[in-house]
């Protein structure tokens, strides 16, 4: 238990009648890219709202950090990037994540050393002293991100942190959360770019009318449920019967065979098998399910992110 | 089967919440909990400051109050010169505390005005914005926010009503040779008057938008100006349910009120039982409603802290 920085248990918002989070159930372990993924309006920004402590649940359980959510202990801990976020625009770079070091109660030399550091990581270190309200919104982005990360956070809470960004600040936000996780931070990332999603996660969570629909670990589901087609001749229709027993559907058109595996580790057999059987194999091609498949299979006909 | 793991795990969450409740002190101590109430509120206070000051609303104003001081300079100075060949110097006094006193009262407008104006944004539209869910996540209460806040709308207020009301005093004493009474309990009254209407119109835009929180605070100052007019007429001709209506308004906002007693307290005596009007007053308000002025303020601008740290954000 002790290695969870996320434990929500039955969380229920509701406004006036109308249900906004009905039974938000999550685990979260310390130092995983964790991603939370659904469509419009199905309680992700008001999950986070409750586990930020910034919406009062009307029902359910939830600790951060092993801490009830919402306590000044907690959010000592926690760095967070809000979508849509606004910043003092008055203020330069340098001042806005110094403004929030303070906030955090980071002391003032530490605040000296760490706030160009952390503009110069996010690559705004030559725009440090210039007003906010000069940056274009992949600036400010990367002015949420070092504000975010002042206080050194134990879980990072991203909503949509490569809104705005160009490759190159995506490419950032990627390293970013390596490189928190690698600290041995955790990061919550709230994204609808599913390719982000795929490429910084460790284990993502589908919501869907206020609910956990699916949890995946991302290795888990790239290594099995594979579709693989295979360039083969002389496959026999007895080899394929065989086969139907080793792999699921498998269908031979021409000298195309297709086939479904449930774990990647099966796939030498297969060759193996064929070979065995007399057959020519000049390729084989499995066709991972991406992270987007995945997404529209879960979320069924309304999958609209 | 599922539904036992999550109510298994539901109280395994209680068990920890309560145990964290009973160690909170232990707890406390281990763990950092961010600045103290003074720093947030400092730090906040500093930051809508110096807000003001970068969007130029201070600059601004105080470029406008010098404007409003000139031209009452040398309008008073004309008004002077030109009695000083024909009139003696009771008139001529008269006439300066008259015109001294419709400067104030414009001043004290332009304070209200500013203090309602200026504050009924920062909450509001920092919630709608989003802005301030980055600042909420921090290790701070949310009360030294609205606080801090409200100080920095003091300091500049103050700022305010020192230049524009305070020189409108001395260039009033300046020109005429003679001290008006009881100044400083004058600039403290219309002082207490922005700060009634900082405080409704930040309790306000915790709940309402920016335009309906203004309109709010702005829409008492009314109530209580013609009410003032109401009981100052029941006054003057003896009828006594215009004096209770005026007394109701006063007791729904007291802002009239304090304009009337820093009114009064800088009058002449002859002046100030002349009529019916905003510059005399023909019944000044008692000690009590100033206290009630200050409880008032106070409570708005608990209810501001209250709200603020009890609503979902």
């Amino acid at each position: 238990m002790a290695d969870l920085t996320v434990e929500a248990t039955g969380l229920r918002k509701n406004y006036g009648r109308r249900p906004a989070v009905r039974d938000l159930t999550l685990r979260v372990r310390r130092g995983e890219a964790f991603g939370f993924l659904g469509p419009n309006g199905a309680g992700k920004s008001t999950s986070v709202k409750m586990l930020l402590g910034l919406v009062r649940p009307s029902g359910g359980q939830a600790l951060l950090l092993g801490h009830p959510v919402g306590t000044r202990a907690v959010r000592a801990r926690v760095g967070f990037l809000p979508e849509h976020f606004r910043f003092y625009d008055w203020l330069s770079a340098h001042e806005l994540v110094t403004f929030h070091g303070r906030l955090c109660g980071v002391p003032e030399q530490q605040l000296s050393r760490r706030v160009p550091q952390l503009l110069d990581r996010v690559g705004l270190g030559e725009q440090a002293s210039k007003p906010i309200r000069a940056f274009s919104k992949g600036m400010m982005q990367r002015v949420g991100l070092a504000q975010a990360m002042v206080n050194n956070p134990d879980i990072l809470f991203l909503d949509e942190p490569s809104s705005g960004l160009d490759p190159g600040g995506r490419k950032l936000v990627r390293d970013i959360i390596r490189e928190q996780r690698d600290r041995g931070a955790t990061v919550f990332l709230n994204s609808h770019l599913l390719g982000e999603v795929e490429q910084s996660c460790d284990r993502v969570a589908f919501i869907r009318a206020g609910e956990v629909v699916g949890e995946y670990e991302m290795d888990a589901w790239q290594m099995g449920d594979t579709h693989v087609e295979i360039q083969a001749r002389h496959v026999s229709q007895a080899a394929l019967t065989r086969l139907g027993g080793m792999v699921q559907h498998p269908h031979l058109e021409g000298e195309r065979l297709r086939l479904r595996i449930t774990n990647r580790e099966q796939l030498p057999g297969v060759v193996r098998f064929l070979v065995e059987c007399g057959a020519e194999v000049f390729s084989v091609t499995p066709q991972r399910v991406s992270l987007e498949d995945l997404f529209l299979q879960t979320m069924g006909s309304e999958p609209g992110l | 089967m599922s539904e036992r793991v999550a109510q298994t795990s539901s109280s395994v969450i209680s068990e920890r919440i309560e145990s964290f409740e009973a160690s909170a002190t232990d707890a406390a101590h281990a763990l950092p909990r961010g600045p103290s109430a003074f720093a947030t509120i400092s730090l906040m206070a500093r930051v809508t400051f110096r807000e003001a000051a970068r969007r130029r609303i201070l600059w601004i104003a105080l470029l406008a109050a010098a404007g409003f001081l000139a031209l009452f300079a040398a309008g008073l100075h004309a008004m002077l010169s030109n009695m000083r060949q024909r009139q003696g110097l009771i008139q001529q006094r008269e006439a300066a505390a008259m015109m001294c006193t419709m400067a104030l009262y414009a001043g004290s407008m332009l304070t209200s005005l500013m203090a309602a104006l200026t504050s009924c944004d920062t909450l509001s539209g920092e919630l709608a914005s989003g802005t301030i869910h980055a600042i909420a996540t921090k290790p701070v209460n949310r009360w030294p926010l609205v606080l801090g806040k409200w100080t920095g709308f003091v300091a500049m207020l103050t700022l305010y009503v020192l230049l524009l009301e305070g020189g409108t005093i001395t260039i009033a004493s300046f020109d005429t040779g003679r001290q008006l009474p009881h100044t400083a309990a004058a600039l403290a009254l219309i002082w207490l008057q922005a700060m009634l209407l900082l405080s409704i119109t930040m309790a306000a835009s915790t709940r309402f938008s920016a335009l309906t929180s203004g309109a709010i605070s702005l829409g008492l100052y009314g109530l209580a100006f013609a009410g003032g007019w109401v009981e100052q007429y029941g006054a003057l001709q003896h009828v006594r349910t215009c004096v209770n209506l005026g007394i109701l308004s006063s007791l729904i906002m007291p802002s009239d009120a304090l304009w009337r007693r820093a009114a009064v307290s800088l009058q002449p005596p002859l002046l100030s039982s002349a009529g019916v009007g905003p510059f005399a007053s023909t019944l000044m308000p008692s000690n009590a409603m100033i206290i009630y002025a200050v409880l008032y303020a106070s409570v708005a601008l608990s209810l501001a802290m209250l709200l603020f740290e009890r609503r979902d954000l």
